[in-house]
């Protein structure tokens, strides 16, 4: 209905992002900050029809228009348009923006929040700038949006300022984007110096016999692969997202990951080819951040550092797709190209949709316990029935189980990887499956853990006992989520479809030789199963709650081995649960220990036993590299006092040696 | 459509026997007369006539654990060929479901353990997703090297593909699919030398320890859910292992039915003439275990 009073997807999709940009102006001329707020979420919601109507048409096959702007700035006209690729990011996008503004009414309500006008402005420009990353095709203003999400991301995520962890990730994530963005410059410069323009180059129009090329994949691969969370450029990444209000966490780790994976994308699909090694690179990488990812996430504690890890798995999933794709066009072997892009886009929106779900129901949870660490909850699924089951939901589908959507991108990729165990000669691709099955059963380990310590058993702490459900602002978002991700689950062909045109478009396939690939897919037969799944479910739990309704029944506490009195400190908690696996791939989480010193039977009163999991890259090579770097240049600091005269003079002294030189 | 109606009725009706047939071969080994073959179903008749009780600490995670995860497997036996014969529910990819459905299984178990807020069922919870998740990739290296031999996506056709002169052509690559299978089977299904159900203590236990408080017929349903478990993967196991095809429907059937009886003398050999393994040494078999079947890929490749 919006596109025709529109009628143009691409315009209609820039006046939801103004929308969206302009929804936290109200905030700062009104004097009334919860109508401000309630103003801004409603121009997200119209903003989130209008982008999904617009999105609905472009997948259709509607075409969008091409707008160009005459930028008065020396960097030539700039070109906003909208393709299939874009659109495969603008689907979630406003999906996820959308319940996340309307969560963010009760869970950073203005009338208790003071700082709620900031994080609405910033929460806006943030999504904006992510439309505007997506519809740029020119490589300033792609850079312009870039940072207008970079630095409106910082803003989010240093939301609670005064919080001395707060401060150190938010230092952390500007250096890391920034070290990124610069990367980005040389590849949009490099690309400039090859076309003479800094309008994106059009598709495969470029050889990969350019010197330059592999520079400007490579740039493009640290610079777009840091903000997407790839390892090892991971690291500003789970403290960024554990520490950020859990809506914006929702929107890092759901939508502004992707970015990232859509820069790649993008870049790559500039050339008309790509050495040999780089598919096999990203495949490593994908692999290598999937299983780092989710055994660091298995050891976690912090509730939303545990998903933020997991996060690097799923986007080291996405990366595996890319790179099984990218072997695929280099070794002509179309079905590698379209399993893998399925299994990459598919899981592109599936994560936006569980990840969000889950990052939105831990914001529920720390409301209601008041703490992130899950060793002090328990016992909160009799206490907030609703959240429980949507979280559970969550769970299922980001361990990639059956009847829910995890389980389909992850099909498309075993399926691309066990066809090329069968044909190819030299089957590589195919161990593709046995790592994914491992990150499968870490997935299983870490999520099982996640919702039993969460949800079940008795509450470890007092706030846990006293939690209370949200209101429905929060759980109607999740709830809208967690239907995504069932029927997604339950009708797959729903998913394949979407995805289908922007395979064709971007992996340059006819309709016929993508349906011969995905008839290898039991996409129907899937529907079928699950159904019946479902069925037997119901059927046996009818059966079983009638059984026990006809016999005898008694409550008693739970059996301790004949100890009458448990207490919720005996349960197992979630590092116990954990500490086998951990130990196992010590070589990954390198647990810390510290243990105090064992003079007698029992150790004295206050001894303690501290265990904490480290983080290789941050912890043990970057830290330590900046103090370093940080002492080697204290001396420099005496040249930095404060007094504005000497600065100039600076000035003035470099002036008067570039001129000399020049001479 | 017999031989639906035969799949069906086998595999609801005679997995139970399985455990009764090992619970025989166990007592003979001890001297005992044992109890009867068909023990099992007595027990399980009984349970699901039995009162129930509950923790106070549980919710319905508790009570939907054992239905999802009996309807899981149920889903699994459908997909499985048995006797040579096409399974009922068979289409392209159906291994990936497979696998997965006994990873939906293994989550709702464990769920329902740590429902009760035991430390021992924590414990026991802990120690199922740990080694259920080496045990995948032995399970994804299997079925990768049978489906370049079959080439097929469909454990129908990849798992009655093998046949005697498939053993002939790549015999060594057979056997270690064999022995790496064999390690699966006894880990999954929590047999000696994995885990002791008969152990005294439920600190050392891995299965049993986290239905503990499982009572009434919701225990009657994990019973019957191991047992269907230790059915399908001994299918699986069979298949391979004796791919012995007659022709004829009738015969296939015996033969496979007898395949499973000796099967479960076999494993209650096992049980009868090892000890437990270490809780330490379990992930090094089955990481052991996983680089045979990766061998056995390497030597179909070859």
């Amino acid at each position: 209905m919006f596109l025709f009073l529109s009628g143009d997807p691409t315009l209609c999709l820039l006046i939801a992002a103004t929308l969206m940009a302009l929804s936290g102006v109200p905030g700062l001329v009104l004097h009334n900050p919860v109508l401000s707020q309630r103003i801004a979420t409603f121009l997200f919601i119209i903003a989130a029809l209008l982008g999904e109507s617009a999105v609905v048409a472009l997948l259709s096959g509607y075409p969008g228009a091409v707008y160009q702007i005459d930028w008065p700035l020396p960097f030539g006209q700039v070109l906003i348009s909208v393709d299939h690729l874009s659109t495969l990011f603008l689907l979630p996008l406003f999906l996820v923006s959308g319940c996340v503004s309307v969560y963010s009414l009760a869970y950073w309500p203005a009338r208790e929040k003071a700082n709620a006008g900031k994080l609405t402005l910033f929460m806006g420009l943030f999504a904006a700038s992510m439309v505007m990353v997506l519809m740029a095709r020119h490589g300033v203003l792609f850079l312009v949006a870039w940072e207008v999400m970079a630095l409106s991301g910082y803003f989010l995520l240093t939301t609670e300022q005064r919080n001395s962890d707060v401060q150190r990730v938010g230092i952390i994530y500007l250096i890391a984007t920034h070290t990124g963005t610069m990367a980005l410059f040389v590849t949009f410069s490099l690309l400039c110096g090859t076309s003479g323009t800094f309008l994106f180059p059009a598709f495969h129009s470029l050889s990969q016999t350019l010197p330059v090329a592999s520079v400007v994949i490579l740039t493009a691969l640290f610079g777009f692969g840091g903000k997407a969370g790839l390892m090892p450029l991971h690291f500003w990444l789970p403290g960024a997202h554990a520490n950020a209000p859990s809506h914006v966490s929702a929107m890092m780790s759901g939508l502004m990951l992707k970015m990232g994976v859509y820069g790649i994308l993008r870049t790559l699909s500039f050339f008309d080819g790509f050495p040999v090694w780089l598919g096999w690179v990203i495949i490593l990488l994908g692999a290598w951040s999937a299983i780092n990812g989710i055994t660091l996430a298995a050891g976690q504690r912090d509730l939303k550092r545990l998903l933020a890890c997991s996060s690097i798995e799923n986007i080291g999933i996405i990366f595996i797709g890319i790179g099984l794709a990218l072997v695929g066009l280099q070794m002509q072997t179309p079905y590698l190209v379209v399993c893998g892009l399925f299994g990459a886009f598919i899981h592109i929106i599936n994560h936006a949709l569980f990840k969000s779900l889950l990052f939105l129901g831990s914001g529920v949870l720390i409301h209601a316990a008041g703490t992130r660490e899950i060793d002090l909850m328990g016992g909160l699924a009799r206490r907030m029935p609703i959240t429980s089951p949507l979280f559970l939901i969550g769970s299922l589908a980001i361990c990639g189980l059956p009847p829910l959507n995890g389980f389909v991108g992850e099909l498309f990729l075993y399926v691309g990887a066990i066809t090329d165990g069968i044909v190819a000669p030299m089957p590589v691709a195919a161990l593709v499956a046995p790592v994914l099955a491992l990150v499968g059963g870490l997935a299983v380990i870490t999520f099982v853990k996640l919702y039993g310590i969460i949800f079940l058993g008795t509450p470890r702490s007092d706030s846990a006992t006293h939690a209370h459900e949200a209101p429905t602002t929060m759980t109607g978002p999740m709830i809208l989520l967690a239907i995504a991700c069932l029927a997604a689950g339950m009708a797959p062909l729903l998913l394949v479809n979407v995805v289908t045109p922007v395979v064709a478009y971007y992996g340059n396939l006819a309709p016929p030789v993508i349906a011969k690939i995905t008839g290898q897919v039991p996409l129907m037969p899937l529907t079928i199963a699950n159904i019946l799944l479902i069925t037997l479910i119901m059927l046996i739990g009818t059966l079983y709650l009638r059984r026990l309704r006809r016999l005898p029944r008694s409550q008693g506490s739970t059996w301790g081995c004949g100890f009458l009195e448990p207490t919720a400190r005996m349960q197992y908690t979630g590092t116990s649960f954990s500490e086998m696996v951990v130990n196992l791939l010590e070589a990954i989480v390198a647990p810390k220990r510290r243990r105090p010193e064992l003079a007698a039977f029992i150790p004295p009163v206050g001894s303690r036993f501290d265990y904490t999991i480290t983080e290789t890259v941050l912890d043990r090579i970057l830290t330590p590299i900046f103090q370093w770097t940080g002492l080697a240049f204290s001396y420099l600091r005496r040249v930095q006092h404060g007094q504005i005269n000497i600065y100039v003079l600076y000035i003035f002294a470099t002036l008067f040696v570039l001129m000399f030189w020049k001479h | 459509m017999t031989d639906i109606i035969i799949h069906c009725a086998v595999a609801l009706l005679f997995p139970p026997l399985l455990l009764g047939v090992i619970g025989k071969t166990k007592a003979v080994f001890a001297g005992r007369v044992g109890a009867p073959y068909f023990q099992p179903y007595y027990d399980l008749i009984k349970l699901f006539r039995k009162g129930s009780v509950f923790s106070d600490t549980t919710t319905w995670v508790f009570r939907a654990g054992p239905v999802v995860t009996l309807s899981a497997i149920l889903i699994a036996v459908l997909l499985i060929p048995l006797g040579r014969h096409a399974a009922p529910l068979s289409f392209s990819g159906d291994l990936v479901l497979f696998t997965y459905l006994f990873g939906l299984s293994r989550f709702f178990t464990t769920i329902a353990a740590l429902d009760t807020g035991s430390s021992f069922e924590g414990m026991g919870a802990a120690r199922e997703v740990t080694f259920s998740c080496l045990a995948e990739p032995t399970l994804f290296f299997a079925l990768i090297t049978l489906a370049r031999l079959s080439k097929s996506l469909s454990l129908s056709t990849i798992l009655t593909h093998a046949t005697s002169a498939t053993w002939f052509a790549s015999g060594a690559s057979m056997l270690l699919l064999v022995a790496a299978l064999f390690i699966t089977l006894l880990a999954e299904n929590s047999r000696i030398p994995f885990d002791d159900p008969n152990t005294h203590l439920e600190l050392t236990m891995i299965h049993e320890v986290m239905v503990l408080d499982h009572s009434g017929p919701a225990f009657g349903m994990i019973l019957y859910g191991a047992a269907l478990k230790l059915f399908v993967l001994g299918a699986v196991f069979i298949n391979v292992a004796l791919p012995v095809s007659t022709g004829i429907a009738l015969a296939d059937w015996v033969i496979f039915i007898a395949g499973m009886l000796v099967l479960a003398v076999v494993i209650g050999t096992v049980e009868s003439v090892m000890a437990r393994l270490r809780m330490v040494r379990i992930p090094q078999l089955l990481v052991g275990a996983t680089i045979l079947s990766a061998f056995a890929m390497m030597l179909v490749l070859r």
